[in-house]
């Protein structure tokens, strides 16, 4: 089939905006939108700048706005997605070039929240036990792939950047309620400021976006209560 | 290593308080108790009494009770606090730039500091001629 692909491109040498260009690629209803990108960038493009390591959704560098919706280029097929597709870089971070966006602000926010393991009481003999129930607590956090789909969706990020975001909290969680863990105030730190969970909204545009198929919004409201309850 | 903060108000946000959290707890109460007095101040005026036999003399009457002035002061200030808040966690969200953001709730809070200012003189100063 004839697909239409319009792109919103931006080369900071040349551009003052992003604009947008338009390529007709053949392609299989099977395709992913990632292989399209390849079919431009190699035989129509090759200044066409995009992130892609895995090609298997699990690294989480190909995030993009496909048809007005983050998702990863890696995982979603034409077949989904008619034959007229669009493809942006994720909201709320700087653009670099094309679809690379400066995941910086990004990562500083995911380093805030201390994401590993805080245990300062002498390690036992062997490991520290866990039960597979206590296990389970925290199992949802562990699938996160860090591709910020979540966190470039949410308008409370938009506005001025200093929102926490998302994917922070979802990392936070993933300790916070691990039994082996015992930092958990030193992450609220992070967390309860003016710029931590109470920011959120309950807008739900991140567990609409995340490919992992994480519960974010639950997650952070699971964060919050945590917080009020170790407070009162 | 915590965020970055270039600017004063980043590093204020950073800054870690109970404030939001109070506020977040003050929300939901406030939104739960103001359920009742809304229920109730309507089920009186509304429903006991017809709607359009409400004048002067009526509102009058009641407001002279210490007991419906503490009661119509408490929805003054908890809807003022709790709608105002309310009104600054949509700016927050929706005005992106600062000093736009900073005058508008100049205005806002100067509004709703008037309104209840002006609501607690005419509950507790004005004399309704009612004995
Ligand atoms: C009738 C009972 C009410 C209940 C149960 C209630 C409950 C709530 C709650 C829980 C929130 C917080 C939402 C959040 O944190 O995201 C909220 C927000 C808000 N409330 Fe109320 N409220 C009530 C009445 C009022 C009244 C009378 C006003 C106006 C004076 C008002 C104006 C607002 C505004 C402007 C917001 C912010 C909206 C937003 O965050 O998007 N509410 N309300
Ligand atoms: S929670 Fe989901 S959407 Fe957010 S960064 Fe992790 S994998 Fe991506
Ligand atoms: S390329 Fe790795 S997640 Fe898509």
């Amino acid at each position: 089939m004839q697909v239409t692909l319009k792109i919103l491109r931006f080369d900071p040498a040349k551009d003052k905006k992003p604009h947008w260009e338009t390529y007709q690629v053949e392609a299989e209803p099977w395709d992913r939108v990632l292989d399209l990108l390849h079919k431009v960038k190699w035989y129509q493009d090759g200044s066409l700048a995009f992130r892609r390591s895995c090609g298997h959704g699990i690294c989480g560098s190909d995030a993009m706005l496909i048809n007005g919706r983050n998702r990863l280029a890696c995982k979603t097929l034409v077949k989904d997605l008619g034959s007229v597709i669009t493809v942006e870089p994720i909201r709320g971070l700087p653009v670099e070039k094309d679809l690379i966006v400066d995941m910086e602000p990004f990562f500083a926010a995911y380093r805030a929240v201390k994401p590993y393991l805080i245990n300062d009481e002498p390690p036992p003999q062997r490991e520290r036990l866990q039960s597979p129930e206590e296990r389970a607590r925290f199992d949802q956090g562990t699938k996160c792939i860090l591709c910020a789909s979540c966190t470039t969706s949410c308008p409370v990020f938009w506005v001025n950047g200093t929102y926490i975001g998302p994917a922070a909290i979802v990392q936070a969680h993933r300790f916070i309620f691990d039994s082996r863990d015992r930092g958990k105030r030193e992450r609220f730190k992070a967390l309860a400021s003016g710029s931590g969970v109470w920011r959120c909204r309950t807008a739900y545009n991140c567990t609409e976006a995340c490919p992992r198929e994480i519960p974010v919004t639950q997650l952070i409201e699971e964060v919050k209560r945590e917080i009020l309850f170790d407070h009162f | 290593m915590a965020i970055k903060s270039k600017r004063y108000q980043e590093a204020r946000l950073e800054a870690s308080t109970n404030l939001e959290l109070y506020w977040w707890v003050f929300m939901r109460i406030s939104g739960l108790v103001l359920v009742f007095l809304l229920i109730g101040h309507m089920w009186m005026n509304a429903v006991l009494v017809d709607l359009n036999s409400i004048d002067y003399e009526y509102v009058a009457k009641r407001l002279s009770q210490t007991t419906w002035k503490v009661y119509d002061w408490l929805i003054l200030a908890l809807a003022l606090l709790h709608g105002g808040n309310g009104l600054r966690y949509v700016l927050d969200d929706w005005v992106r730039d600062p000093a736009k953001r900073f005058w508008t709730k100049v205005v806002v809070y100067g509004l709703l500091a008037f309104l209840f200012f002006l609501g607690s003189l005419s509950l507790f100063n004005h004399d309704f001629g009612v004995n």
